[in-house]
């Protein structure tokens, strides 16, 4: 089920700022590919972009095509519902539904799309969660509230979540920047046993953890402030991290600037 | 999660005076502190003082003025459906008051929660953020629109213009005892009377509602969407369950609100006593309106009687009011364990 | 591994972005239909009132709407869409009273509003007679909502005062507790509390004075409130810079904290008074009312402006309640000024 992506020509606005100019890269199924950049270099708005969710924030707009497996997002007669079903997303801190149990959590997603048999769901909720490698942690105590859980492990319960719905491509905005250094190793194992089956997009600050997790690299940056973001060059991961074609991208990953 | 906890707990708990900490420690300082600074803040606690004293005060002198009717009382004061403190021996009772009250009351929040909640998330989730404001701002117009012009409006403009709804609600739902109807219909009736109510409840509770809906942390509302809900879907799983306790206590301020209001009701409802749960009719009356309606011509035990069922609504008023706030603090506490 | 890669089953739908909307031009049509059928219904039985025919056409349009949505776009989306149309109902809902009130109060009171309306009292006259005006009226409500505040404003302050600054531990949460109480009393039992303590316990008459002291009841807990939240949002670092300047206390309060927090308790009080102006149920109790004018709050009757209108709309003949309207009309008038000021002055002090 995983899919490849083609962004031709993407522009993002929010209101009259332009936060990233037209952008051209293509993402290979069933890869792991990182945004890296400093701070407000757009990186988690082009995510943003690959699901429609950019569009949520008042005054928010896109233009240019996000293909999936050939089909754009921003055709016609799309409806963004259906989009963010297939492209499922993790956000930068853990927002498991206070109200819900941890089963009600996971199978969220399913029951809006109207499954309701408990066989199904209660099938689709071990699943899911061993797919996030939380299911031995919380199988004794699914009806607890999901807010009770530890920061990763309540991360790992969205990882869940996006998953049940089986999407073709799962995008993190730096899923690990809430957490401590274990559950962050335990995040980026998920990450390597979820790329055999999904299309992965990842967006993160630490470097350390682009060159650990990903087989392809975008390196973003701004020139200025107030100018939109732009992607400097995105490679094999191994060849922006020892040899990048671009000055721009050395400097910043020797720490020369950013 | 965010920083929006701690804004809500400086900006709504008013106990734990969050401007303490930077003042010298009165305490250990007291050897120091000034005659005049002494004398300011016990001028300050006796006001604070002072507003116990106003409530103990309102109590006792109900309670007071109450004794002497209740004493001459024929009927039982609970129970007796009829209000005749004026006759000799007096004879009356609260119970078909009490009813009225609730009755009115409660349908009136039974039209204008619903209602509010939607105007909330018009205003929240629907409207263009620009609208926002000035649409909030409308709304809260409404609750400043004095009760007396909303009774004087819902006797001259509603009354006649409910009269042909009323004919089809009990022509075709006569069957639910609610719209039964005595004779024929009227249109000062109880329903009217609720439907005014629920206009003056509106904006409190949308306020209310509002409030709680615009508290709702964006990532959890990010996370509906990013499961691909709509946005009715957005709404019911990450709205409404966040939101559910602030409309309850909203709701029950409406209904405290409700149950005290007076002229509006005075001038719809023509009084009567009895229980009836024909809501079409014009039977019944409410304590407020009651003590409207009944104090020019009330003697001496009448007025002590209007007293002793104002203590009643009082009561009742406070006890639904607390049940409000108690919801509202749980909540606060519940979204700071959150945080 | 194999686990997380289950083929979608048919419960999840298709794998198509595209979803199937209705064309625009059929939400119109379907309104338009809707009007349609209800007039034909109109033609098979007569339909009673406006009210009628306008719920009537609404519920036909609700039930094509959601039929049409299902049978196109599917139930999700049709539930979407019905509680999107709803939600903007329940908006309309909450307008058309607004309008429909200030309305009916500018046009049947306008026509009665005119100099001599204000500036004469209701003496020797009667309510089939068309004279008459609301002069006593007024002075009795700006006397008594002057003595309120005089009343209310001082004393709500230093509560507030005494709760931001002072406050800690069990008093100032059981004052904190009975403002909300306080904040809930139904405005009549005010009146009748005023009634059994200023009238029938200490035998006093009725009079405007009376009237002011319900009032004030009503007013505290809005000013305390209100200058709570103001004081508030006094930063901390002004009363530590005050204090390092060795500035007492309570002149670093009065000197410094109240003062920067004054617009806002302004705006606070005029509200409070607005919310009071309006009042006519404790007025009832305590003022009992008069058609002469006096200007003593002091000894003897007064009336008031929401008095005014509860009386003369209580009366059957038409002159009685056109007063009521004219009266209403000065009324909202007054209410929405004193709600325009605080919103001026509140809306002055955030531009500095």
């Amino acid at each position: 089920m995983a899919t490849r992506i083609d962004v031709s020509g993407l522009t993002a606005y929010y209101g009259k700022f332009k936060a990233v100019s037209d952008l051209h890269f293509s993402i290979e199924p069933k890869s792991v590919t990182a945004f890296i950049g400093p701070s407000g270099c757009g990186k988690s708005t082009v995510l943003r972009t690959l699901n429609r969710m950019h569009e949520v924030l008042p005054g928010a707009r896109v233009e240019g095509r996000v293909l999936l497996d050939g089909e754009d997002l921003y055709g016609p007669g799309v409806d963004p519902v259906n989009v963010r079903r297939a492209v499922g997303m993790v956000f930068q801190r853990p927002n498991p539904f206070p109200t819900m149990s941890i089963y009600e959590n996971v199978v969220a997603g399913l029951k809006l799309n109207g499954a309701r048999k408990k066989s199904l769901l209660d099938e689709r909720a071990e699943q899911s969660l061993r797919g996030a490698n939380l299911w031995e942690e919380v199988k004794d105590r699914l009806g607890r509230p999901g807010a009770g859980l530890s920061g990763g492990q309540q991360q790992r319960l969205c990882i869940a979540r996006a998953i049940a719905v089986e999407p073709q491509v799962l995008l993190m905005d730096e899923p690990c920047s809430a957490l401590d250094p274990i559950s962050t190793l335990a995040i980026e194992d998920l990450i390597a046993k979820l790329k055999s089956s999904y299309t992965i997009v990842i967006v993160t600050h630490n470097m350390q953890q682009a060159a650990r997790v990903s087989d392809t690299t975008a390196f973003f940056t701004l020139d200025k402030t107030g100018d939109p973001g732009r992607m400097v060059e995105m490679d094999k991961t191994e060849k922006i991290f020892s040899n990048p074609t671009e000055k721009r991208t050395e400097e910043y990953i020797t720490g020369r600037f950013g | 999660m965010s920083n929006e906890p701690d804004g809500l707990r400086k900006g709504s708990s008013r106990n734990d005076a969050p401007v303490a900490t930077a003042e010298p420690a009165s305490s250990s300082d007291s050897a120091r502190v000034s005659p005049a600074d002494a004398f300011f803040k016990n001028l300050t606690r006796s006001a604070g003082l002072g507003l116990l004293v106003l409530i103990a005060a309102i109590a006792a002198f109900l309670v007071l003025e109450a004794t002497n009717a209740l004493s001459a009382n024929t009927g039982n004061f609970l129970t007796t459906t009829e209000w005749f403190p004026n006759s000799s021996p007096p004879f009356f009772g609260v119970a078909a008051l009490l009813f009225g009250t609730l009755l009115t009351a409660v349908i009136a929040m039974v039209i204008a929660v619903p209602v509010a909640v939607g105007i909330a998330l018009f205003i929240t989730v629907y409207a263009p953020r620009r609208l926002a404001t000035p649409l909030a701002f409308i709304v809260d117009l409404l609750a400043a629109v004095p009760s007396v012009i909303f009774g004087l409006w819902g006797l001259i403009v509603l009354v006649p213009r409910m009269e042909g709804i009323q004919k089809f609600l009990t022509e075709y739902f006569g069957w639910i005892p609610l719209f039964a109807t005595q004779n024929s219909v009227v249109g000062r009736s109880v329903f009217v009377a609720s439907v005014v109510l629920a206009i003056m409840i509106l904006p409190i509770v949308a306020a209310i509602s509002r409030e709680v809906f615009l508290q709702v942390p964006i990532a959890h509302k990010e996370a509906a969407l990013a499961l691909g809900a709509t946005r009715w879907e957005m709404i019911r799983t990450a709205v409404i369950p966040y939101g559910k306790p602030g409309i309850i206590s909203a709701s029950m301020l409406g209904l405290g609100r409700a149950m005290g209001e007076t002229i509006a009701v005075a001038l719809v409802l023509p009084a009567s006593f009895g229980i009836s749960w024909k809501i079409l009719s014009p039977a019944g009356n409410t304590i407020a309106a009651n003590v409207a309606n009944g104090f020019a011509e009330a003697n001496t035990v009448g007025r002590g009687a209007l007293i002793a069922s104002g203590l009643v609504l009082f009561i009742v008023t406070m006890i639904v009011n607390m049940i409000a706030r108690a919801v509202i603090a749980r909540r606060r506490e519940f979204s700071g364990a959150a945080a | 591994m194999s686990t997380t890669t289950v083929t979608p089953t048919a419960t999840l739908g298709g794998p198509s972005l595209i979803g199937q909307r209705l064309p625009k031009a059929a939400l119109p049509a379907i309104g338009v239909g809707a009007v349609v059928a209800t007039i034909l219904l109109y033609v098979v039985a007569p339909i009673e009132s406006k009210i009628q025919f306008v719920l009537i056409s609404g519920a036909l349009y609700l039930i094509g709407q959601t039929s049409a949505s299902i049978m196109v776009e599917g139930s999700r989306r049709a539930a979407d869409r019905l509680v999107t149309t709803l939600v903007y109902l329940a908006f309309l809902l909450a307008v058309i009273p607004l309008v429909a009130v200030l309305a009916s109060v500018i046009a049947k009171g306008a026509e009665r509003v005119d100099i001599s309306f204000l500036n004469h009292s209701m003496r020797n006259v009667g309510a089939r007679d068309a004279g008459g005006g609301i002069y006593h009226a007024l002075i009795g409500t700006l006397e008594q909502i002057a003595l309120a505040s005089l009343f209310a404003v001082p004393f709500g302050l230093l509560v507030a005062i005494y709760l931001v600054e002072y406050g800690r531990g069990r008093i100032s949460r059981t004052i904190s507790f009975f403002v909300d109480v306080l904040t809930g009393l139904p405005s009549v039992i005010a009146g009748l509390f005023i009634l059994a303590f200023y009238i029938l316990a200490l035998g006093q008459k009725p009079s405007g004075f009376a009237g002011a002291l319900a009032l004030t009841i009503l007013m505290i807990p809005i000013v305390v409130r209100s200058a709570e939240e103001m004081l508030k949002l006094v930063p901390d670092e002004l009363r530590e810079a005050s204090y390092a300047l060795g500035v007492s206390r309570w002149r670093t309060i009065l000197k410094i904290v109240v003062p920067t927090a004054l617009p806002g308790i302004v705006t606070g009080v005029m509200l409070a008074v607005a919310r009071v102006a309006g009042e006519t149920a404790p007025l009832l109790l305590t003022i009992f009312g008069t058609d002469s004018i006096n200007f003593n709050p002091f000894s003897g009757p007064q009336s008031a402006l929401p008095l005014y209108i509860y009386s003369q709309a209580g009366q059957p003949q038409q002159a009685a309640v056109d007063r009521a309207w004219a009266a209403a009309l000065t009324l909202i008038v007054l209410v929405m000024l004193l709600n325009a000021v605080a919103r001026l002055v509140a809306r002055l002090a955030r531009v500095r």
